[in-house]
Parts: C-alpha cells; sequence; structure tokens
C-alpha cells in the first residue's frame, strides 16, 4: 500500500491525475533558487526556452547569460563562473551536455571541484520523434563515474522543483537529469526530498520484491505495485532519485526484506540505475536482480508512449519481469 | 609583494627560473621542456612586477587571477610561484611524484596560487571569460589573465571562448598567446596552420597586440596597454623561441614534451649560466 508518511497525490491512480513534463518544475525551482541566493546565475546554449532557463532569463535577465551553441563553453565558462563564486546552472539537452562536453565536465567543474549545476534536459527515449541522435541514454552512467560529482533524476515536475531548490545550496558539481515528456505528477509539496535518501513510496505487509526506479518511470513502478497487489503479491516501491551518492541502506534493507530486486530507468541499463543497485547488492547482500531499461541500443523515433512500449518500459513489464524475479529467488 | 621594476632585473631572474625549471623537470624524469623555458619571461614579468597578488595571502579577494590553459608548461608557473614564496623552492624536486603538491599538470585544489585544473587543452581561456564575466557583474577591479599555447587553438573549446568574450565585452580579460610554432609531433602550421592568427583575432573582435614574449618590456608595455582597454578583451600574441635560453633545445618540436636527463640538465644549466 502507498506509506503514508509520503504524501503522494490523492489522485494518484485515477485519470484527473495531472501531468506535466519535469522541466516545468525545473524552471519553477530555478526561479525560486534564483530569489533565494543572488548569486545563482543560469547559461544556456541557446535552449532557454525549450529548457525552461526562459523563466529565470524573464525573472532576473542581467544574471542570464547566453552563450550559444557551444557546449564545451557552456561547461568551462561555468566553470570560471564557479571558481569565481557564482552557482551557475548550465542549460542545455542532455545529448549535448554532459554529453558532448564530458571531458571538460570532468576537469574543469569535478577535478576543479566547483559548484557547477549541470541540467540535462531532454533526457532518455522519451524524447521521442528527434529520434536515436538525439535520445542521450548514457548520461547517468558518464556523470556518476565522475568523483565529487552529485547526480539526481527526479520522478516528476514536482520532485524537480524540489530537487532544484536544494541543489542550489549542496556546493557540489551536481548533475539533475529531466525529460521532455508530459508525465504524472505523484508527489505533491509535502512529500519528503532530501538528496542522498531514497523514499519508500510502496509498502505492501508481506513484500516478495522490491521494485527500484528512477525518473519518470517510478509512477510505471507504482502502477505495477498496485496491479501486483490486486493478485496478492506484495512489493517495495522505491523512488531512488539519487543515483550518487546511493542510499546503500535503504536499497540493502529492501534487498533483505524481500529477497530480490526489480530496477527501472529510463536510459541504458549499463552503467545506469541498475549497475548501481546490482553493484551495492553485490557487495553487501547479493540478491537476484532483474533490470528494465534500455539494453544496449539507441532509440528511435517515435511517439514516446510507442517508444515505451516497444522498449519495454511499464508497468506491464514491471509486473512480468517481478514474477520472474520471484521465481528466480524461490529457486535461489 | 614588492615588485621589480626594472626589465633587466627580470630577465635575469627568468634566467635563473630557467635553471629551476632545468633541475625540476630532471628531477621529475618526465614533463614539457620546450613551452615552460619559453614562457619563463612572461611568468616572471606576470608574478614579479605585473600581476597585483600576495603570496602569504593566496586567496586576497582583491589580487588578479591567470588562468593557465595549457598546464603542461606548469614547470614555469611552478618555478615562479616558488621564488614569489607560495611555497618552499625545495618542493620543486617532487613534482610529477607521488603525493606531491605539483602535480604532473596543475590541480587547483592541490597547491596555493594555482587559480584552475588544467591539462586537457583549449578549456583555459572559457574559465578565464567565465571568471572575468562574474567579476564584471560585481564591478569588480581585479584583471583576469589566461595563458594559452598556439597550438590549443586548433580546439573548437577555445575559439567558443574567443567568441564569448569579444559579445560581451571582457575588456577586463587579458590572453597571452605563447607563439612558438611547435606542437607534440611537429610545426603548429604543418599540422594545422594557424596563421594568420592575429588576423583572426581581429575579425573576432578582439584588441590584439602582438610582441616579441621574451623581452619583458614588449611585456611589460603590452599589458599595460590591455589595462587601458575599454571595450575588447586583449590578446597578446607573444612570438617567444621554445626551449629559450638552452641552445641545444631552442626551436626543437622534439622537446615539446620532453625532460632533460641528468646531462643534459648539466649542460643546459651551463648554458644559462653564461647568458
Amino acid at each position: 500500500m502507498l506509506n503514508q508518511k509520503q504524501f503522494l497525490s490523492p489522485h494518484i491512480f485515477t485519470k484527473s491525475l495531472e501531468t506535466l513534463s519535469n522541466r516545468d518544475g525545473y524552471g519553477q525551482g530555478l526561479v525560486l533558487a534564483g530569489e533565494h541566493d543572488p548569486n545563482i546565475v543560469v547559461l544556456a546554449a541557446d535552449l532557454s526556452d525549450s529548457t525552461k532557463a526562459s523563466l529565470f532569463k524573464e525573472k532576473f535577465p542581467t544574471r542570464f547569460i547566453e552563450v550559444g551553441v557551444a557546449e564545451q563553453a557552456l561547461a568551462t565558462i561555468g566553470s570560471g563562473m564557479a571558481s569565481y563564486g557564482k552557482i551557475p546552472f548550465l542549460n542545455s539537452y542532455a545529448i549535448f551536455s554532459p554529453g558532448r562536453n564530458w571531458e571538460q565536465i570532468r576537469t574543469t567543474i569535478c577535478l576543479n571541484n566547483v559548484p557547477v549545476k549541470i541540467i540535462g534536459s531532454h533526457a532518455g527515449i522519451t524524447v521521442g520523434p528527434d529520434g536515436g541522435s538525439s535520445q542521450a541514454l548514457e548520461d547517468i552512467a558518464l556523470m556518476r563515474t565522475l568523483p565529487n560529482m552529485i547526480v539526481v533524476v527526479p520522478a516528476d515536475s514536482q520532485e524537480a522543483q524540489k530537487a532544484t531548490q536544494e541543489i542550489a545550496k549542496n556546493q557540489k558539481p551536481t548533475y539533475l537529469r529531466l525529460t521532455r515528456m508530459a508525465t504524472p505528477v505523484f508527489t505533491t509539496p509535502k512529500t519528503p526530498f532530501t538528496i542522498g535518501k531514497a523514499e519508500v513510496l510502496w509498502e505492501s505487509r508481506d513484500p516478495k520484491v522490491a521494485i527500484i526506479g528512477c525518473g519518470h518511470l517510478v509512477y510505471e513502478a507504482l502502477k505495477a505495485a498496485k496491479s501486483l497487489s490486486e493478485s496478492r503479491i506484495g512489493s517495495i516501491v522505491i523512488n531512488n532519485h539519487t543515483i550518487k551518492p546511493l542510499d546503500e541502506q535503504t536499497i540493502i534493507r529492501a534487498a533483505k526484506t524481500t529477497g530480490c530486486i526489480v530496477t527501472i530507468e529510463d536510459h541504458q541499463v549499463n552503467g545506469g540505475l541498475g549497475s548501481v543497485v546490482a553493484e551495492t547488492l553485490a557487495k553487501n547482500f547479493p540478491t537476484p536482480i532483474e533490470m528494465i531499461g534500455i539494453e544496449d541500443k539507441f532509440g528511435e523515433s517515435g511517439d514516446p508512449k510507442e517508444l515505451l512500449e516497444k522498449y519495454k518500459l511499464t508497468a506491464k513489464y514491471i509486473i512480468q519481469t517481478a514474477k520472474k524475479v520471484i521465481k528466480r529467488k524461490n529457486n535461489w | 609583494m614588492k615588485k621589480i621594476t626594472s626589465p633587466f632585473e627580470i630577465q635575469v631572474l627568468a634566467n635563473d627560473i630557467r635553471k629551476d625549471i632545468i633541475k625540476t623537470l630532471a628531477q621529475a624524469g618526465s614533463g614539457h621542456s620546450a613551452g615552460a623555458l619559453g614562457l619563463a619571461d612572461i611568468f616572471t614579468a606576470l608574478y614579479f612586477n605585473l600581476l597585483n597578488h600576495d603570496p602569504q595571502n593566496p586567496n586576497w579577494e582583491e589580487r588578479d587571477r591567470l588562468f593557465l590553459s595549457n598546464g603542461h608548461v606548469c614547470p614555469a608557473l611552478y618555478a615562479v610561484l616558488a621564488n614569489a614564496g607560495y611555497f618552499p623552492k625545495k618542493e620543486l624536486k617532487t613534482m610529477r611524484k607521488l603525493s606531491s603538491r605539483l602535480q604532473g599538470h596543475p590541480v587547483r585544489e592541490s597547491l596555493p596560487g594555482l587559480e584552475s585544473t588544467s591539462g586537457p587543452l583549449g578549456s583555459g581561456l572559457a574559465q578565464a571569460a567565465g571568471y572575468a564575466y562574474g567579476a564584471k557583474m560585481d564591478n569588480k577591479r581585479f584583471r583576469v589573465y589566461a595563458i594559452t599555447s598556439d597550438a590549443e587553438h586548433q580546439e573548437g573549446n577555445h575559439w567558443e571562448a574567443v567568441l564569448f568574450a569579444a559579445k560581451y565585452k571582457l575588456n577586463n580579460l587579458t590572453s597571452f598567446v605563447d607563439r612558438n610554432f611547435i606542437q607534440i609531433s611537429g610545426s603548429t602550421e604543418e599540422i594545422m596552420p594557424l596563421e594568420p592568427l592575429k588576423a583572426k583575432y581581429e575579425a573576432f573582435l578582439w584588441n590584439v597586440i602582438e610582441i616579441d614574449g621574451n623581452n619583458v618590456s614588449q611585456i611589460f608595455e603590452s599589458v599595460e596597454k590591455a589595462r587601458k582597454e575599454t571595450q575588447k578583451p586583449t590578446v597578446i600574441i607573444a612570438n617567444t623561441i621554445p626551449g629559450k635560453g638552452v641552445p641545444f633545445m631552442e626551436g626543437r618540436f622534439e622537446w615539446h614534451g620532453k625532460s632533460p636527463t641528468n646531462e643534459e640538465a648539466e649542460a643546459a644549466i651551463k648554458a644559462l649560466d653564461k647568458a
């Protein structure tokens, strides 16, 4: 059942649940962060409207800096501004930043250890019609391997807003991953959010499997949990919004409680959330794991919903996979 | 710190610093000789006259900032910083060794006096430009300097920063180009020609000054001119002799990425003693 302490939307499993892109929450969070801290500046690489950085630009025009279609400059100019004492938010699509400018992020932001915020918008296969060259499916892997870097993947627009305000304050290099598609806003202003703390959103009385997700697919995990409970299969659903630092305790506890895990992400399972969870459990509490995500493939054009179906990233596949991993556990 | 005003005295000190560079590189057993020797006059002129800075208080808020972009010439920067009093000179011996604060390429947090981490080419000017932009937002009076190599002008990241600095009229930014015409595998003009470099910067709407980068009076004058510029960022194209002061290194690209053996170091120091 839903964890009441999470204060999720009362409309959570109804058609009246609002959908928004999590970049909307980001844009609002950015303005709020900007009001709170005059040192926040926003840099854009020609994509201020579609990344919602434009909301900040309207409010604080003198703190908005256009660098042109130049993502390497975006990272390195951002590094310089952070060395000076500003808190730069770098805005582009994830495929370009951190896709194109990875080395600049590594050397001038992470090794330099300056508090630059890299906002990778339009990540994941749900970018849709733009096709494979636009769909960043490797960005979590790229960012989580960098020392000093914090990696946050909000589950909906509301959480994106909170995450934006939080990363503005953490004084660390940080990657925030955003997606374009409008997805259910199932958390509320009262839902807890702390960087580095995974949240248990659903916990059945006798859970047989733990489903760990990040990003917009956490909602699919909740739908799957509800459906599984209707077939009398209890589960735990974890919103693992912070990939790094990982909340190992919560994940190990879920593994100990259930004995098997399903992970789900709109990203390559190689190097993404699936890998993160597997690495942690292999070291601490070896447990059967099934990983749902993109399996060493590039994406393609299509409606986001069609793509989610084709690449098996929906509640239906989580349910199938949960049953599979429970069977594995029983034969372990 | 107390400034040395005489160009001649700077030139003499730069020659001593070249000896430190040679000793440091020979001790390390690897590293980049040619560019470091070629830039010794510029680094010495900056740290002993042109920059406002305080080795006793490396984080002094009003200091001028220097971003070294071509991090591989750091033996020159380390030797100058040590001579200026940022850290004990004997520490030069540790460069490139385990646990040393003097990393093979500079790492900002490891040593006082460094403004940035560098090594991968083409990213230093952009960092300096970002810094200069931030300083301008807050009406800071200090100046921001960048040292770049000529060959790193083959990197796209560098030209992105050139566009940026011009657009935002960063007249608080002065960038040196170490124009020594060599890179690791040969002549810049054979590998990927940069000429006409002066015309390129002019076309990108920078204030362009060209000097003999081994002549301290010209270094002084060029920085003075840059300070007076009210609209544009300034680039000082400093024609230098790679390996300057060591006859068997001068002008030879083979010394770009190589350190001297102990025998070569001895010969180099003898040559510098006579200079």
